[in-house]
């Protein structure tokens, strides 16, 4: 009696061993997949080959020509956004402010301050609506996204044509039945009828599903030899494999929600969004061309500032874009 | 005869079967994908089909839609010379700034990808900015402005090429090339981080190999080593600037107004939103609506096709 259990208890240890031993092994294979991606990535750029001294110049003039066509509105704008209303229309123009003042701001804070909603509740509208539709895009368009990307099943290619053709046109198409059907919901006057849509955005579940494609199948094998479920797989293998795609999925949505201004969907001005106050002050005509080029610089930064942190993540999820 | 046909229903019967055990063992992957399927066919698929259907009504949101037939697209065509402008405009912006700025894209992304990685940070960056930055192409407004404090006429006038201010924006023939320009300036965007992404990854080894097998120049290696490794993310950044460039809108109104002086400004969606949005036609703006629909399905079907042949 005793010899067997100790028997079972031996076959119970050794089998624990040797899933440990398989857990290692995987957690190693995960870790190279992680560290070959970042060696790419960090990859030491060789010599050049085929390149001539004179090409080199004459191509990397017109980079730089076309790069300062770029840059220049812009970093106009931003100093815009810093000089006093007569420099501005001041002749010729000056790239760089000569008095420094953050006048255009406070102009532009009292401007929107003067309604009878204060400034905070249009960007809290405006945060609640990005965050939620970021956050709801991200985990509900890779839940979609990993069984197109990994599994086989009845419908499957179905589904992939249809995202492949909304690729190809616009919003606009579907711009009329979209407002009846947001107002059949009775989504009308309600953020979630700007926040519904954006979750359904196709291109970050194209983007999604490219690139979780390149993630190795023996790590969802193994991991479902253990018994883990799909939802166990996904939450525990997938997505943290795939983050660099999810910052791509968050700039795009960010983008897009970040400007949104509401447009015919939501007529309480209390639920409006910042994007909305921002253009009435831009629509006061010349006199407020100060406190426009403000408002050109508060929708600018964020999407910018959320590009910079994430841009080498986010070209590795592009490298992965590609229609076979 | 019998025989066979028995067959055939046992055959389709087995099948039918299973499909649908194939289905059931597949019960977990379609509750993942539920949610965004719900979604993705409740503001996606079926607006399609119903905009197509509404195509053949009069309907102004208040009235039950009336069934009338062709008689929109008869009057778009044969009676609204507005829309042949706003064809017109739509096909000339899209011929310009598409096949433009798909190339730039490429040939900005492709010497991009030779710089040291901290200049390519930076070029990535101003390259891709303005296409994320909002509403900044309304500075563009103030560089065309009408009057002298324009800085368009402004530098003109300074220089002595002209002595009295142009109205860029209200007259028809400048509206286009404007739209044309800051259009451009607008378009490198999510192809062109595919075509960065690309370029990363494109194989090395193969530049060396190609040098010993007798590459001699940047071109040669770009056109026999690179560019058919590139072929995915080619495909998916036409489909991208397609796209965008036939649904040019937003900066039409923003810069020309709406409806812009003699309609030089209008597209196919700018009609569609006067139509929709402000005189409320609801059934005539959906009959543009499906225009637009096939010709942006068409036209990117026929350049996958094409695309696809070249260096195959």
């Amino acid at each position: 009696m005793a010899a067997k259990e100790s028997q079972i208890l031996r076959a119970t240890k050794n089998n624990l061993e040797s899933i440990q031993r398989e857990a290692q092994s995987l957690k190693i294979d995960e870790l190279n997949f992680i560290a070959r991606r970042k060696l790419r990535r960090k990859i030491k750029r060789q010599k050049r080959l085929s390149r001539s001294l004179g090409g080199d110049i004459a191509l990397f003039t017109v980079l730089f020509a076309f790069g300062l066509f770029s840059a220049y509105p812009l970093v106009f704008t931003i100093s815009n956004a810093f000089k006093p209303l007569d420099e501005i229309f001041i002749f010729p123009p000056k790239l760089f402010p000569r008095s420094f003042t953050f006048d255009n701001f406070i102009d532009l804070f009292n401007l929107i301050g003067n309604s009878r909603i204060p400034v905070s509740r249009f960007l809290f509208n405006t945060v609640f609506i990005t965050l939620l539709g970021t956050v709801g895009h991200v985990i509900i368009a890779s839940l979609c996204a990993y069984p197109l990307a990994k599994h086989r099943f009845p419908g499957r290619r179905l589904i992939s044509a249809l995202i492949i053709y909304s690729l190809m046109f616009s919003s606009h198409v579907t711009g009329i039945p979209n407002y009846m059907i947001i107002s059949w919901l009775g989504l009308i006057d309600t953020p979630f009828a700007i926040i519904i849509p954006a979750i359904g955005y196709t291109l970050g579940l194209f983007l999604m599903k490219q690139f979780m494609e390149t993630i190795p199948n023996e790590l969802l094998e193994a991991a479902k030899i253990d018994g883990a479920g799909e939802y166990t797989i996904f939450w525990k293998i997938v997505m943290p494999l795939v983050k660099p795609a999810w910052l791509t999925l968050i700039i795009l949505l960010f983008q897009s929600l970040w400007g949104a201004d509401g447009g015919s969907y939501i007529f309480t001005d209390a639920l409006k969004p910042l994007s909305f106050a921002l253009s009435q002050v831009v629509a006061g005509g010349v006199a407020r061309t100060g406190a426009a080029s403000a408002v050109s610089v508060v929708m600018l930064i964020v999407p910018i500032t959320v590009f910079m942190i994430s841009q080498s993540r986010i070209i590795d999820t592009m490298a992965h874009s590609g229609l076979k | 005869m019998e025989a066979t046909n028995q067959n055939l229903n046992t055959n389709k019967k087995r099948k039918r079967a299973l499909f649908w055990k194939q289905v059931k063992a597949n019960r977990t992957v379609y509750s993942m994908m539920a949610p965004y399927l719900l979604i993705f066919f409740v503001f996606t698929v079926i607006p399609v089909f119903i905009s197509f259907m509404l195509s053949f009504t009069s309907y102004d949101m208040l009235q039950i839609p009336r069934f009338i037939g062709l008689d929109n697209y008869i009057n778009l065509f044969l009676n609204d010379e507005v829309f042949i402008t706003s064809l017109r405009n739509t096909f000339i912006l899209a011929l310009f700034t598409g096949p433009i700025s798909y190339l730039l894209a490429f040939f900005f992304a492709w010497l991009i990808n030779e710089l040291p990685s901290r200049l390519r940070w930076v070029m990535t960056l101003i390259f891709y900015a303005p296409s994320i930055s909002g509403n900044a192409y309304l500075l563009w407004s103030l560089i065309f402005s009408g009057d002298m404090y324009g800085y368009a006429n402004a530098i003109l006038i300074n220089l002595g090429f002209i002595n009295e201010p142009i109205l860029w924006l209200q007259n028809t023939k400048y509206i286009l090339p404007i739209l044309i320009i800051v259009q451009l300036w607008l378009s490198l965007g999510v192809s062109f981080l595919a075509f960065i992404g690309g370029l990363q990854n494109t194989n090395k080894e193969l530049n060396e190999a190609g040098a010993i097998d007798g590459i001699q120049n940047r071109w040669q290696e770009l056109w026999y080593i690179t560019l058919p490794q590139m072929k995915p993310q080619l495909l998916f950044g036409a489909v991208m600037q397609i796209t965008a460039s036939l649904g040019i809108a937003s900066v039409s109104i923003a810069l020309a107004g709406l409806p812009s002086v003699e309609y030089a400004g209008h597209t196919i969606v700018t009609h569609l939103i006067d139509y929709g949005s402000n005189k409320m036609e609801l059934g005539y703006a959906s009959s543009i609506a499906t225009i637009l629909f096939f010709i942006m399905i068409g036209a990117n079907l026929i350049v996958q096709k094409i695309l696809r042949r070249v260096g195959s």
